[in-house]
């Protein structure tokens, strides 16, 4: 580090052996990312702004003078919040709340759009951050035209219109690059400064005075920069006097502000007034400015045309039908034959760990619990790669805000995002995928309501559960059978649909908020790969990590819970002298069934199972399908593995195994009567479409709400659903004599 | 009283003022949709809402209820 950063009055003084904190700031769509990854190279990480989920992004930037922290903020276009997330912005341009006072804040404007771009900019330089602009897009102002003929302001104009450095950056050919590091060390070295575009009112300044005095010493300047300085402190006053208004118990603000200081500004209920004085003013200084520097209007024809057509009544509905099916496609298809070679290649590696180690509980445990667990983690690995291909593919190329366009009007009427489509449709290949994909969302509420109903959508392991149900238990053609499988999909969208409705309408904190559903639809673009590629691979890292973790400590646990304790129940018989005195290989094998399901019935999770039944009797289950649903919990598929088990026909039966369907139809209640009705596969193949029988999707909402509250909340409320309809379905069933 | 979701496909106007509640109007205030901007309709979506319109050179899909609060006359 040099010397020159310890200049009396610069924040760096205080910490004059840290590195210096540069905050990258900007409108979204404005290439913030691309510019981002190119200045931190491979050194950038993903992590979490505290108790929201959030992305952090951080790097090291390379300075002249030494290795800076560079921090990539979620992109605004104001820094006025309403929630905690938007709050991000704030704390880290001023340095609250934990993050530290930035040194440098680089501020990214649009030369397509510079007025809008500079409203950010403007408010950051109330505040007395030392700023530095990167002026991006100049690709896109120059299009059509030459060099000479941009529609990008001079940037040496511009900077002496805003006061600070302004560079001008194309991050995929990496001009500029250099310069704007130079620029960022200078200013590293400036004062701070506070610049207003327009003077507030006597009476808002009155205002004012009374918020600022309220600021506690955190907030203030003097902490903050070392040096005290009124006209900041003004600008953080004014944030709070136009953010935060009485509390009225709905659809209140969820602003992180000290009580004194929420107190202070909602004595001065000045409402509107304040909000007009400040947007205005900063508008009309931008309005009278800006027009001055743009040369001509940026073209924007090839977007249009492109919208012509894919926002097009007919031809657009199609394309997006078209877009969607692939989506789908991938995820449900092409996704599988990895899938299953990654099934494979852990079954091959447990059954080589068998051979070598040889029989015995470690032996067990390694194959079944850590084997088949670190297996089932990755078994999500191709959908979740293709799915984040896809939806960096699209949310780069500018299409996937058109997708939320496009289905606003009917997602709208469960007060869902139009977001909420693609998550939504890539629940039927998989919830894990589909709930990293709420994403996509700018708004903890809208991400919410949707991770509560995707489990809900028939996924992919639901589908040899149903086929296992339907072939074995529901009589009836091949015709009426497929009919009965489509049924289940509609049925899961209806409940879906249903279920956001209402709960949008009950639960307090998924209720939708009166502001404005605008949507930014930019400019059509090629994204960059190594962007995608880069975002594609840092969702799986953190989905490996975090959720990772938490399902193969659960695999391992529910491992554990069928496997132990070893000792069969006193009076079984000897099945190892009984299996060697056997006559045929046959025979050998249906005592080792036998024995398995002897096991499993006297396991942990076999106890459980009988514990649960009095509880699941009135859904016309018995203990041995009360296994099968606490074996499931691995994933629903399971649910035919552990079945076969419990009724010795091996745990390598699949929804197609005949001997699986006979013993399920043979299967007999201790009266006589058979335990498999038609009724009761219809009343488990609707428990198993509403319960959250699958405890991967619990530890992503886990790891993306960041806390147990969601998950737990989305098992309770699926569960008791899945009891009541199921209850209401076999209930009901007797009752008009089906049973 | 003419309001943006009143205005026809392709028609440029000019906003008069915003209405709403607090957060939701200062929300549009600094999207830059402020008295005396210019506004086109560009397209309709398939089912009729939301609209698509251009403001200050930037993009947006807004609701046509949402558009009833912007209160405009039409530019010459």
């Amino acid at each position: 580090m040099s010397d020159a950063h310890c200049e009396p009055g610069a924040a760096s003084i205080i910490r004059s052996n840290a590195r210096p904190q540069i905050v990258l700031a900007g409108n979204p769509n404005v290439g913030k990312t691309t510019l981002f990854n190119a200045l931190t190279g491979s050194s950038a990480k993903v992590s979490n702004y505290p108790g929201i989920t959030v992305d952090r992004r951080t790097g090291e930037l390379p300075l002249p003078a030494g290795i800076a922290d560079l921090t990539d903020l979620p992109g605004t276009y104001s820094l006025n919040a309403r929630s905690a997330e938007e709050q991000i912005a704030l704390d880290a341009l001023v340095g609250l709340d934990g993050d530290p006072v930035p040194d440098v804040v680089v501020v990214c404007l649009d030369a397509t759009q510079v007025a809008r771009s500079a409203y950010l900019l403007a408010q950051i330089q109330e505040l007395g951050a030392r700023c530095v602009v990167a002026l991006t897009m100049v690709d896109e102002a120059e299009r059509g035209a030459s060099a000479a003929d941009t529609a990008a302001p001079d940037a040496a104009k511009l900077a002496a219109l805003l006061g600070c450095e302004v560079v001008a950056v194309t991050a995929r050919t990496k001009r500029g690059l250099k310069e704007l590091t130079v620029a960022i060390d200078r200013a590293l070295r400036k004062d701070r400064a506070s610049v207003w575009r327009w003077t507030p009112s006597a009476d808002l300044q009155a205002h004012l005075d009374a918020v600022r005095e309220a600021l506690p010493a955190a907030w203030r300047t003097e902490t903050r920069h070392g040096i005290a300085s009124p006209s900041a402190d003004d600008a953080l006053a004014l944030w709070v006097l136009t953010c935060i208004e009485p509390r009225t118990g709905t659809d209140d603000d969820e602003l992180d502000v000290p009580a004194e200081l929420r107190a202070a500004a909602t004595v001065r209920t000045v409402a509107r007034g304040v909000d007009d004085e400040a947007v205005l003013g900063r508008w009309s200084w931008l309005d009278r400015e800006i027009p001055k520097l743009i040369r001509r209007k940026v073209d924007r024809s090839r977007t249009e045309r492109i919208d012509r057509i894919l926002l097009h009544r007919g031809v657009g509905f199609l394309a997006f039908l078209g877009v969607m099916a692939v989506v789908f496609m991938s995820l449900f298809w092409w996704s599988s034959p990895v899938i299953d070679l990654i099934d494979q290649a852990f079954k091959e590696a447990g059954a080589q760990l068998h051979g070598i180690l040889g029989d015995g509980i470690f032996t067990d445990f390694l194959v079944g619990g850590v084997i088949g667990g670190v297996g089932s983690v990755l078994v999500f690995l191709p959908q979740i790669l293709l799915l984040f291909l896809f939806l960096g593919f699209l949310e780069d190329c500018g299409y996937l805000a058109r997708v939320a366009y496009l289905m606003d009007r009917i997602m709208r009427t469960m007060n869902l995002h139009g977001r909420a489509f693609v998550p939504m449709l890539s629940g039927f290949a998989c919830a894990v995928p589909a709930i990293l994909a709420t994403r996509t969302m700018e708004r903890r509420r809208d991400r919410i309501l949707t991770m509560m109903v995707v489990p809900l959508m028939t996924c992919s392991a639901r589908l040899p559960v149903y086929t296992l149900i339907i072939g074995a238990l529901i009589p009836g053609s091949r015709i009426t059978q497929g009919l009965l499988m489509v049924g289940m999909y509609v049925f899961s969208v209806l409940t879906a649909l249903i279920a956001a409705w209402v709960m949008s309408k009950t639960v307090k904190q998924l209720k939708a908020k009166r502001l404005p559903f605008l949507i930014e639809l930019p400019p059509y673009r090629w994204p960059r790969w190594r962007d995608v590629m880069r975002m594609m691979w840092s969702k799986s890292s953190v989905f490996l990590r975090e959720a990772g973790t938490v399902i193969l400590g659960c695999s391992i646990a529910l491992w554990a819970l069928l496997y132990f304790p070893r000792d069969l129940p006193a009076g079984s018989p000897d099945y190892d002298a009984l299996i060697e005195r056997a006559p045929t290989a046959d025979a050998k094998q249906a005592l080792d069934d036998e024995r398995q399901a002897l096991h499993l019935a006297s396991s942990y999770g076999g106890r459980l199972g009988h514990a649960i039944e009095p509880a699941i009797a009135p859904l016309g289950f018995d203990w041995k399908i009360g296994v099968g649903i606490i074996g499931a919990f691995a994933a629903r598929e399971v649910f035919i593995s552990t079945l076969g088990i419990v009724y010795a026909v091996g745990g390598d039966a699949d929804e197609a195994s005949e001997p699986l369907r006979t013993a399920l139809r043979d299967a007999r209640r201790t009266d006589g009567s058979r335990a498999y009705t038609p009724l009761v596969g219809f009343s488990l193949m609707i428990f198993f479409a509403l319960a959250c029988q699958c405890m991967s999707t619990l530890a992503v909402v886990k790891r993306e709400t960041g806390g147990y509250s969601w998950p737990l909340f989305l098992f309770a409320y699926m569960t008791i659903l899945a009891w009541i309809v199921s209850f209401v379905v076999y209930q009901g069933g007797r009752l008009l004599g089906f049973a | 009283m003419l309001t943006l979701a009143e205005i026809s496909l392709g028609q440029t106007s000019k906003v008069l003022a915003v209405d709403g509640p607090r957060a939701f109007r200062r929300r549009l205030l600094e999207m830059g949709l402020v008295p005396g901007t210019a506004v086109r309709v560009v397209t309709i979506a398939p089912l009729g809402d939301p609209l698509q319109i251009e403001v200050r050179g930037g993009q947006w899909s807004i609701r046509r209820a949402e558009a009833a609060q912007i209160q405009v006359e039409a530019a010459r």
